[in-house]
This record gives structure tokens, C-alpha cells and sequence, in this order.
């Protein structure tokens, strides 16, 4: 059980963990964490192929994954906001309804 | 048994069991406080990786400031409460320090 | 997954069948074995790009290969990355609530929406939470700083400097001391000033060097200096910005027609009557709060 099939385990895991949770869970606000959890599963997987034993690790690599923290945290600041308007939206009508 | 596979798999068991519990809890503030722990763990495991600016670019927009803008959009659809109190106005971000 | 999401209550009575979450689960399951065994008897690929980032890494002006790959031999990724941010920031700024109502008799009271920073003198202290922060946010901005200067030989950067004032200007917001506008003047230039610099960097070297983003040898530190600090400032505003957005944004409902104040985004009144209402100021809301 070497430390790369560890963490390949580990990012498969938190794939599998986040579908599930998108696919099952009822509030929105899961559906968004879960989306999250599946992208930390996929960066992990980089940066697993991305080390070396012998020199420094990839660089390349590294980069992507930072680039897909930032633009993750973005899509999910709008998401968050999509979803407050939408529920702000449903609130209202609901209101009127009554 | 080596000490580094005995570190990996400690940090794997708990990412995993965060991502489980994460998941599973039925309040929605404790799954946004288990993500965020998630990422504080998931920022240990960039550092076993050999990935430093990863871990410290994980630590501060993965795990801090995903969980501000959760905990602000959950204080925002105000899940927990009944449905008549969500209609009162917010006035600043300073409210946010004052409830729990 | 094929129901309307939970909007408004955390209930779990409409979620799916324990038949269909099993079969989901076990899909899932059996997918991610395969995937495992998968990537584990795959050898690994060997990639020449490592050895070509080390033997070019001279040439690239800095000493860490990562901030070298994300500014000079990536750096139309980043370019676009930072695009992309802003284009989320513009997505979130009409709903930025800024509640405007000053007071002129309170001593020392500031608040306008022409500022960035507004300091906030009515709103209830937390006196060790604003004592813990006079300590806090200026070690903060330095070390932010420190980031975004050693990111060229040691781990840093313009993406951990600039989440880390993003940290900042989330802890001021939250003592309720500081308020921040982003319709004001400075608060647009900082929005834009990442994208702006890059872009002018990228077409100003095509002038010398023919091929655009390519960085003349000897001058290629001091621009990607120049680059960094720009987009530090500006991924800082940007994700500041959305924490804004999603904490103080109030949202209108579309049915009732109110007398509201006239702010910096509205035309007439009956523009606004059919969508949410941005900007709306807080003597309208508590004008409305008896009708509903």
C-alpha cells in the first residue's frame, strides 16, 4: 500500500462521496457542497500524478489545480448567489399565494 | 509499520469520514462546518504531497472563505428557522457576529 | 437528482426512494472500484514537461516553477482565469446591498456609497473582536504582502496574497465596524486593474518581442512583479466583493409595488417593480414592514 494508491483511493472516495451527494441530497445547499467535494476529489488526483520521488514534483500540474481552486470557489459564489435569489423568489410567491 | 504510511492513511481515513459526515448530517450548519474542516484536512494532504502553494491557496479560499460565503448564504435562506422570520430585513454583515 | 431541489425547508421527506439511493450508491461503488484498480496498476506516464520547466526556469525570471508555469509559460491560462473571476464579480455586483442611511449627528459617521471603506459608528461593538482585529488586519495585509513578494522564489503568489486580503476585508466586514461599497469609484478600479495591467503587459511585449505574452529575457521579473501585485488587488476585491454580495444582499419580491428611495442604480421607479429590487436602502424596508 504505497502513499500514491492511498491518495488515489482517497480522491476516487471523495468522487464517488460528492456524486452520491449531489444525486440523493434534497437542499440545494448540499447539492453545492457536494459539487465541492467532488472538485477536491478530482484535484487530488492531479496533484497524486503530479509527484515524483526523485526531483520536484510537476509543476505544470500544480498550476492547473490551483487555477481550478480559484475558478471552484468562483462557480460556487454564484451558485450560492443563484441559489439565494431562487429561494428569495419562492418565498415571495409563496407570500402571494396565501 | 512506516511512519509516513501510518500519516497518509490517518489523513485518508479522516478525509473520508469528513466527506461521509459531511454528507450525512440532517442540520445544515454542522455540513457546512464539517466542509470546512474538510478543507483544513485536505490542505494537511497537499502539504504530504509535496505541494505548498497548493496547501496554503487550499487553507485560505477552499476552506476559509467557502465556508464564509456558505455560512452567509445559509444565514440568507435562514433554513432553520420558521418560514415568518425570513422576511425581516438584513442590515449589515455585522449581524452575522452577533447570532449564533 | 430528477426532483426540484430543497429551497426552503432542510426536510427530508421528499427525497428519493431508499430503493433508488441503494441502487445510486452501489452504481457509484462499483464505478469507483473499477476507477481504482484502474489508476492503480496504470504505470505512470513519464511527462517531459517537468525536465523542459527545469531547464528553461533560468530564462523565466523567477526561481519557483510554479509561479514561472502560472505567469510566464502558462500565463494565457491565468490571463483568462482572471477573466473569468471578473466576470463573476460583475455577475454579483448589481445585488450588493450598501445601506446608505447616515447619520450627520453621529460624531466621526462616514457612510457614503461613494467610499469604499466605510467606518460604521452605530452599529452595537464587540470590543474584543474589534481589539483582536486592530492586531489582526494590519499583520494581515503584511503578510499578504510577504506572499506576493516571495512567491517568486518560495511558495507563494498572487492567488494565496490576494485570498488572504479577501480574509481580511471578511473579518472587518464582520465586526460591523466596516462597511464596504462597491459602486464607489476605487472599488471598480481595484475590480478591474488585474485584467486591465495583464492585458496591457501582454500587448505591450508583442510591440518588442513579436509574439504576444512573451516577455522580453531581462525584463520578464520586474513584469511578472508587475502582473502579480495587479492581480493580487484584484482577485482580493473580487472574492471580497462576493462575500458582500451574499451577506448583505436583500432581495425585492417581485409583487409589491413600494415607494422606495432612489439609489445610484435606479432609472425610474416602475423599471423595477417586476424584478428584485437592488440597492434598496433601509429606511424603505422598514417603510414597507407594517403593509406586509
Amino acid at each position: 500500500m504505497t502513499q500514491d494508491s492511498l491518495y488515489i483511493i482517497a480522491s476516487v472516495g471523495l468522487f464517488g462521496i460528492g456524486l452520491y451527494g449531489v444525486i440523493a441530497a434534497p437542499h440545494i445547499l448540499r447539492k453545492i457542497l457536494a459539487i465541492n467535494i467532488m472538485s477536491v476529489g478530482v484535484f487530488m488526483l492531479l496533484v497524486t500524478s503530479a509527484k515524483n520521488v526523485n526531483s520536484t514534483p510537476d509543476p505544470v500540474l500544480h498550476a492547473m489545480v490551483l487555477t481550478g481552486i480559484v475558478v471552484a470557489i468562483a462557480g460556487t459564489a454564484l451558485a450560492l448567489f443563484l441559489a439565494g435569489k431562487i429561494h428569495a423568489l419562492s418565498e415571495a410567491s409563496d407570500e402571494d399565494s396565501h | 509499520m512506516n511512519f509516513n504510511i501510518l500519516i497518509d492513511s490517518c489523513l485518508v481515513i479522516g478525509i473520508l469520514t469528513l466527506a461521509c459526515l459531511c454528507l450525512a448530517t440532517r442540520n445544515l450548519f454542522t455540513a457546512i462546518v464539517l466542509f470546512v474542516s474538510l478543507g483544513l484536512l485536505i490542505a494537511i494532504a497537499w502539504v504530504r504531497l509535496d505541494a505548498p502553494d497548493l496547501a496554503i491557496a487550499e487553507a485560505a479560499i477552499g476552506a476559509g472563505l467557502t465556508g464564509a460565503l456558505l455560512l452567509a448564504t445559509w444565514r440568507q435562506m435562514r433554513v432553520e428557522r420558521a418560514h415568518g422570520d425570513a422576511d425581516s430585513p438584513k442590515k449589515s454583515g455585522g449581524e452575522n457576529v452577533s447570532n449564533p | 437528482m430528477f426532483q426540484t431541489p430543497d429551497f426552503k425547508n432542510n426536510s427530508y421527506e421528499n427525497e428519493l426512494p431508499f430503493a433508488t439511493r441503494v441502487l445510486c450508491a452501489i452504481v457509484i461503488g462499483a464505478l469507483g472500484f473499477g476507477l481504482i484498480a484502474a489508476l492503480i496498476l496504470t504505470e505512470n506516464i513519464s511527462s517531459s514537461l517537468p525536465a523542459l520547466v527545469q531547464q528553461k526556469l533560468t530564462q523565466s525570471g523567477v526561481q519557483n516553477p510554479v509561479t514561472a508555469v502560472l505567469l510566464n509559460f502558462r500565463s494565457y491560462d491565468t490571463l483568462l482565469e482572471i477573466g473569468v473571476l471578473l466576470t463573476v464579480a460583475v455577475a454579483m455586483l448589481p445585488n450588493a446591498n450598501f445601506n446608505s442611511d447616515i447619520n450627520p449627528d453621529m460624531p466621526g459617521g462616514n457612510r457614503s456609497s461613494g467610499r469604499l471603506v466605510s467606518v460604521v459608528n452605530s452599529a452595537a461593538g464587540n470590543p474584543p473582536l474589534e481589539a483582536f482585529l486592530r492586531w489582526l488586519i494590519p499583520m494581515i495585509i503584511v503578510m499578504a504582502g510577504y506572499m506576493l513578494w516571495t512567491g517568486t522564489a518560495l511558495p507563494g503568489g498572487a492567488f494565496q496574497s490576494g485570498a488572504l486580503l479577501a480574509g481580511a476585508g471578511v473579518l472587518a466586514q464582520l465586526s460591523g465596524r466596516i462597511q464596504f461599497c462597491f459602486t464607489s469609484t476605487t472599488a471598480k478600479l481595484l475590480l478591474t486593474i488585474g485584467l486591465i495591467t495583464f492585458v496591457m503587459v501582454a500587448i505591450g511585449v508583442a510591440t518588442t518581442t513579436g509574439v504576444v505574452l512573451q516577455y522580453p529575457l531581462e525584463l520578464a521579473a520586474p513584469l511578472i512583479l508587475l502582473v502579480e501585485s495587479a492581480a493580487t488587488l484584484s482577485i482580493a476585491a473580487i472574492l471580497l466583493l462576493s462575500y458582500n454580495t451574499l451577506a448583505t444582499q436583500v432581495f425585492e419580491s417581485p409583487s409589491e409595488h413600494s415607494t422606495f428611495e432612489h439609489s445610484a442604480f435606479d432609472k425610474q421607479p416602475s423599471d423595477v417593480t417586476e424584478t428584485s429590487a437592488p440597492n434598496e436602502t433601509l429606511q424603505s424596508q422598514t417603510a414597507e414592514d407594517p403593509k406586509s
